[in-house]
């Protein structure tokens, strides 16, 4: 009894205006849209912070390799071949006599444009091809997937091996177009799958019902909520491909002298596995970095888009 | 300017009801076989007329809006026969984009939950906005601000503040006035509700409802109500269909139905309505299941279940005729049950 008397004492309250924490508790949530959840928790997320910070220093590194080192890459001097680290050539020196931290800090630039430029085009093809797949169904599904299944079921290395082997001129443009070409199906199968499960959601239906024909319907309410996943996965995937990178050149088919990468420095310290250890393992450790660096960053992006994913 | 103006300009003084249901059939099929979801459906609405379909679940009442709207799922879904006229044109053989324009904005739909009915991602005054955006191509400032016009006249307090939160910052009532004012936004002909307050507390279904009744008075809207809440027909709806295994039972006016229900099955579902008085202390059930729609008992479909039931009903099937004017019922003993009930409520 005492609380309507209270209230009916406020003339300040109007039943037809909203209460003063009501406006306020709708101030408070206005940003809580998905993106700005997912931000929220990636901030939270001590892996995140590690794996961002990591791929800023490789970023501005294959980027701005200058501001890492004064030294010229293609500066070689044949009597300082193979030398072990010291002072002056913090990893030592190649078989050239390169100074071998400027050649590692410049072979960042490759093996992460090749891992971007591959991701960007396996990202297009996935998802527009996923998005119709998953959207129309029936023939355009069957065509679409079958296809896939065929590119899917040629191992990626062995068919970059085939075509990269009978490309005479190999450089950045070559090994992403054909990693594209044989990669693209696993992620386009993920778009098709989220598609999918948001396909026959009610707010599809709705929409629909509403009017919306299916170019909107795909733009404004699949697209938005099947993309999570497909994003966390292309992150983890230009680790795969800058690991890939490194395999393919260190097989012979990747890029090629006078290119600079971690893969060809692989390939050349092969013969030095024994002797001169060095040679072999500061490539490594690179692109070990960068591999974890994007897929620890694609585990935080998944998690912090897709709460189901989560523990 | 003025949102009351009807959109469709002269099309609203055409001649004839607004919608017209003639012997529509619609089958699912299935690896079961075929299911006859809705088996020669007929029925008219009039411009500021409220049907209520009612039935339940199974009785093919929201495949009816579904056909009606044009989402239903086809396969499995397909439409067997009949019609569905919107202002004399039939909507089935219409060219799929002419009709694509027509939803949305001339018939109109709202949906049981609002919460999965909306988009997750998208503020709601964005796709309250995409409805004037889509439909007639505003710019996204004025769209905004007819979105902001259209959560207020819902009754959505703080309008402005609240036009770029997000469904789930809303609480269910409220997200079914964003729904109903998506629904509404271009000025409808043909509002079709299925189950709108089914997913809402008992307090805000009165308030939903409310509001319903309202938007309809005012755009002079034809509604169905599709609904198994006999409690909320009663208070909104002019005339009803009881619709049973994928047909109606029977067609009345409101009152009509309530007083002398002319069907077992509406006199069944009548007395299954807990009463406050209190006379009985068991609630009276309809005994047995409705039938597979797979597999239909030959003559009557409700004949299994039927107290009244006779050979002629298990062998014969009943066509919907005329009890009293206004009235029709699909029972060969119509007449009879229509009687009985104004006998009984007679002393009362």
């Amino acid at each position: 009894m005492s609380d309507t008397a209270l209230h009916t004492q406020d003339p300040s309250r109007d039943p037809h205006q909203p209460s003063q924490a009501e406006v306020q508790d709708a101030k408070h949530t206005e940003e809580a849209s998905l993106w700005a959840d997912a931000w929220r928790t990636l901030r939270k997320n001590p892996w995140f912070i590690v794996a961002a910070a990591l791929l800023v220093v490789l970023l501005t590194m294959a980027i701005f390799p200058q501001l890492f080192t004064n030294t010229d890459p293609r500066e070689c001097l044949l009597s300082r071949s193979r030398q072990s680290p010291s002072a002056a050539h913090w990893f030592g020196t190649d078989v050239q006599g390169c100074d071998y931290y400027t050649r590692v800090v410049y072979g960042a630039r490759n093996s992460i444009a090749i891992g971007f430029i591959t991701t960007i085009g396996v990202f297009v093809v996935a998802v527009v091809m996923g998005l119709l797949a998953g959207y129309f169904g029936r023939m355009v599904d069957t065509v679409l997937a079958r296809t896939a299944d065929m590119v899917f079921a040629v191992p990626y290395i062995l068919g970059a091996l085939v075509f990269l082997n009978s490309i005479e001129d190999r450089g950045v443009t070559e090994v992403a177009g054909i990693l594209i070409f044989f990669t693209w199906p696993t992620m386009m199968r993920l778009m098709r799958g989220s598609v999918l499960s948001v396909v026959n959601s009610e707010y599809v239906v709705a929409a629909r019902a509403l009017g919306a024909g299916h170019l909107t319907i795909m733009r404004r309410h699949i697209l938005p909520n099947s993309l999570g996943p497909v994003i966390g996965y292309a992150t983890v995937f230009v680790g795969i491909i800058v690991g890939a990178e490194a395999t393919l050149t260190y097989l012979g088919v990747g890029l090629q002298l006078p290119s600079i990468s971690w893969g060809l420095q692989l390939q050349n310290a092969q013969p030095y596995l024994q002797s001169h250890p060095h040679l072999i393992l500061f490539p490594l450790i690179f692109v070990g970095l960068t591999v974890f660096g994007f897929m620890t960053l694609g585990d935080a992006v998944r998690d912090a888009i897709d709460p189901k994913g989560k523990k | 300017m003025d949102q009351t103006q009807p959109a469709t300009g002269q099309a609203k003084n055409g001649h004839g009801p607004l919608l017209e249901v003639k012997d529509l059939q619609v089958e699912f099929r299935t690896k079961a076989g075929v299911a006859q979801a809705i088996n020669g459906l007929n029925f008219t609405l009039n411009a500021g007329e409220t049907l209520a379909i009612l039935g339940e679940s199974g009785s093919g009442k929201s495949v009816t809006a579904q056909t009606i709207m044009g989402i239903l799922d086809m396969p499995p879904g397909h439409i067997a026969g009949g019609e569905i006229r919107y202002r004399g044109e039939d909507l089935l053989t219409m060219p799929a984009e002419k009709r694509r324009k027509l939803r949305g904005a001339s018939i109109s739909m709202i949906f049981q939950d609002a919460l999965s009915s909306l988009n997750p991602v998208l503020p709601v005054g964005w796709q309250i906005a995409e409805m004037f955006r889509v439909h007639r191509g505003m710019k996204r400032k004025e769209a905004r601000q007819k979105s902001i016009e259209m959560m207020r006249r819902v009754g959505i307090p703080a309008a402005e503040e609240r036009v770029g939160d997000f469904p789930h910052q809303f609480s269910g009532g409220m997200r079914q006035r964003i729904m109903i004012a998506m629904a509404i936004a271009l000025d409808p002909d043909v509002l079709i509700a299925d189950e709108p307050t089914t997913a809402l507390d008992v307090t805000v279904q009165a308030q939903v409802m409310r509001l319903l009744k309202e938007l309809q008075v005012e755009y002079n809207m034809g509604l169905i109500l599709i609904t198994h809440d006999l409690g909320v027909v009663a208070d909104v709806a002019d005339k009803i269909a009881v619709m049973y295994a994928g047909r109606v039972m029977e067609t009345a006016d409101v009152y009509e139905i309530y007083r002398q229900p002319a069907h077992p099955y509406t006199r069944g579902l009548l007395q299954s309505i807990p009463r406050v008085d209190g006379q009985e202390d068991r609630l009276k059930a309809i005994p047995g299941l409705p039938p597979m729609l797979t597999d239909m008992p030959p003559g009557c479909p409700f004949n299994p279940r039927c107290e009244f039931a006779t050979d002629r009903c298990r062998t014969e099937r009943p066509e919907l005729r005329q009890v009293a004017s206004g009235h029709t019922s699909a029972c060969h003993y119509a007449e009879k049950i229509h009687t009985l009930e104004e006998a009984q409520n007679e002393p009362v």
